[in-house]
């Protein structure tokens, strides 16, 4: 996949090794790079603009035409969306909220997991199957009775509203499982032996062993819940209890011409998470990937 | 030996009662089971509760709201079908379907074909490859809200950059998300943008997969490379696109987010999307049982998609014996 690959799709069989040999001498890189740079900027141009434009000051994304690119750094968006804005508080309420639902899901799916793939117990195939099938039903069936079942805990237009439907999904549970059963007992069953109690056995033992289901976990678990929308906005009504996706919405409602406040309240919701992705990228991508494509 | 209390199991219900083996080994081993049993049931509970409890009991009070007439606050009455009946004359509930089937019948094939092609493009090693790749999937991290907020910035019709660039070219301002006949397909070309990215990454995760000997014995055949594209490579992809494309019909047939942010269904209800609709009659109209109806028509479909899609798989798998080990489809449907 080196030197063949130079070729381009159309070009004809006969000819191609003397095309090849020309074009190689013509260009000092490979020519896809031609269609893969363009391309790949279309994907980046519009969060090179979000951040462009949070920079820019009121007056110059106002006008006709508006200007593509800001005359100098302007921090008036920053300065209007920390300061008079609840940014910082809703910050902190998705930092709350993923942070419980990530450690929730990495203990309780460890928890679960564990149980499915180690013990035995009278109907756990049954109620493997069950948790299993409950991946498959859409949100929009289950959102008004969850709502009803927040209602009735008390917990509506409170942080506990997000957490408890996120504490632990069947998708850790299952993940879990399976990297489980990929893993030789030997160990385990000797420290059993030796008296450890199967709580301990799964923390000092197994867990350690497991860190790729538990970077798979975290990873999807903090992507689903930082990002979602549509539970907040059901679950909350107060402003004091939004998170940042919900506050972030409200705010461009609210702020309908001060594009460079929102698009700095843009900045700061997506930032965390182009953070860690920057950061993590090859656990974020093996993880989306192996999520669907193993089992 | 006390496994279970120790971390505070309750007893579970399925316990045997006690038994009157003499054996005493056996009667030992028997303990053991139980107290495996207790902490086994320990180590579930929480997240049995929590995943059983928010999702097959709102199933079936789902089904149960959908046969009455409910507000979600003062005490509602049994209306058997009639909710399932406005349904089918509601000329706003046939909108959203129209608009749904629309939106996943162009997202659906256009993420994958993109998603393709792209992965194809990049599945070579070049130099700044890897930022390529990194580049076209980031978008898939953005948040809908995220997206839509920005989207709604560029696609502005006064204020916004696409205008803007239109304007350099020439090209008369769009309406773009305020245009009825443009709304729908803005949202979706937005989704594609973020979308194709997990695809492209399911794809060249695939195409490591694709036998390397495979390709070379073809090539020595004779074999050009649209052929080997066409007969060699594809087939080794058919079970990962046939995941994609009942995740991408999932997500797409659930879209809402980036709907809610930016157009709220309009103008002229022509973004009203199934789940948009559902949201609306619960939480905005307050017609609860007529929004669970709503959300059934959609599972139901959904279902029927999942299997058509199942189906059609196993079908081609029989005629066409491709490889086994095809993979399961999983996710959080969220």
């Amino acid at each position: 996949m080196t030197a063949s690959t130079m070729v381009t799709e159309g070009a004809a069989p006969a000819a191609a090794p003397a095309t090849r040999t020309t074009r190689r001498r013509r260009l000092p890189f490979s020519p896809w790079h031609l269609l893969l740079a363009p391309l790949s900027l279309c994907f980046a141009l519009p969060l090179v603009w979000l951040v462009l434009s949070s920079f820019m000051t009121n007056a110059e994304i106002n006008r006709f035409p508006p200007a593509l690119w800001p005359k100098g750094i302007d921090f008036g968006g920053y300065r209007y969306v920390l300061g008079n804005a609840m940014f910082p508080r809703w910050f902190a309420n998705s930092c709350i909220v993923s942070t419980v639902a990530v450690g929730s899901n990495l203990v309780l799916g460890a928890l679960g997991g564990y149980a499915f793939a180690r013990m035995r117990f009278r109907g756990s195939r049954a109620l493997l199957a069950l948790m299993l099938a409950t991946m498959v039903i859409p949100f929009q069936l289950t959102m008004i009775p969850t709502f009803l079942v927040m209602k009735w805990l008390g917990l509506i237009d409170t942080l506990g509203a997000l957490i408890v439907p996120s504490l632990v999904t069947p998708f850790a549970v299952f993940l879990f499982r399976q990297f489980f059963l990929g893993l030789p007992r030997e160990m385990e069953e000797a420290a059993w032996i030796d008296g450890c109690s199967r709580l301990r056995v799964l923390f000092s033992i197994v867990a350690p062993l497991a860190r790729p289901a538990l970077a798979t976990v975290a990873v999807l678990t903090f992507l689903a819940t930082w990002n979602d929308l549509s539970w907040p906005l059901i679950a909350i009504n107060h402003d004091t209890q939004y998170t940042l996706q919900l506050g972030l919405t409200t705010f461009q409602g609210q702020h309908h011409t001060q594009w460079a406040a929102v698009m700095a309240g843009n900045v700061i919701t997506v930032l965390p998470v182009l953070l860690a992705f920057l950061f993590a990228q090859r656990t974020f991508i093996q993880s989306l990937t192996s999520s669907g494509l193993k089992g | 030996m006390d496994r279970g209390s120790r971390t505070g199991a309750p007893r579970p219900l399925t316990l045997a009662p006690a038994d009157r083996e003499p054996a005493e080994r056996r009667r030992a081993r028997r303990r053991r089971a139980r107290g495996e049993q207790a902490t086994a049931w320990a180590f579930i509970t929480p997240s049995v509760l929590v995943i059983l409890g928010l999702s097959v009991v709102p199933v079936v009070w789902s089904l149960l709201l959908s046969f009455r007439a409910d507000d979600l606050v003062t005490p509602g009455r049994w209306v058997g079908l009639d909710n399932y009946r406005a349904l089918s004359k509601d000329p706003g509930f046939r909108k959203a379907v129209e608009n749904t089937v629309t939106y996943a019948g162009l997202y659906v094939p256009l993420s994958l074909a993109g998603g393709l092609a792209l992965a194809l493009a990049l599945n070579r090693r070049i130099r700044f490859v890897g930022i390529y790749r990194t580049l076209v999937f980031i978008p898939f991290v953005v948040s809908a809200a995220a997206q839509g907020v920005l989207f709604s910035f560029i696609f502005d019709p006064q204020f916004g950059a696409a205008n803007s660039i239109l304007h350099k070219l020439g090209v008369s301002p769009q309406g773009f998300l305020t245009d009825p006949g443009q709304s729908l397909y803005v949202l979706l070309a937005i989704s594609l943008w973020s979308g194709i990215g997990f695809c492209v990454v399911v794809f060249l995760a695939a195409l490591q997969d694709v036998p390397t000997e495979l390709v070379e014995s073809a090539r020595l055949d004779g074999a050009n490379r649209a052929q080997v594209l066409r007969y060699v490579t594809l087939p080794t992809l058919a079970p990962v696109t046939a995941f994609l494309v009942l995740w991408q019909l999932i997500t797409a047939l659930q879209v809402f987010d980036l709907v809610y942010v930016t157009t709220k269904g309009g103008p002229l209800e022509s973004t009203t999307v199934i789940v948009y609709f559902v949201w609306e009659q619960a939480f905005r109209t307050f017609t609860a049982g007529y929004g669970a109806a709503a959300a059934y028509v959609l599972a139901v479909a959904l279902l029927l998609a999942g299997t058509a899609v199942t189906l059609y798989r196993r079908h081609r798998e029989r005629t066409t014996g491709a490889a086994p080990g095809l993979p399961r489809v999983e996710g959080v449907a969220r």
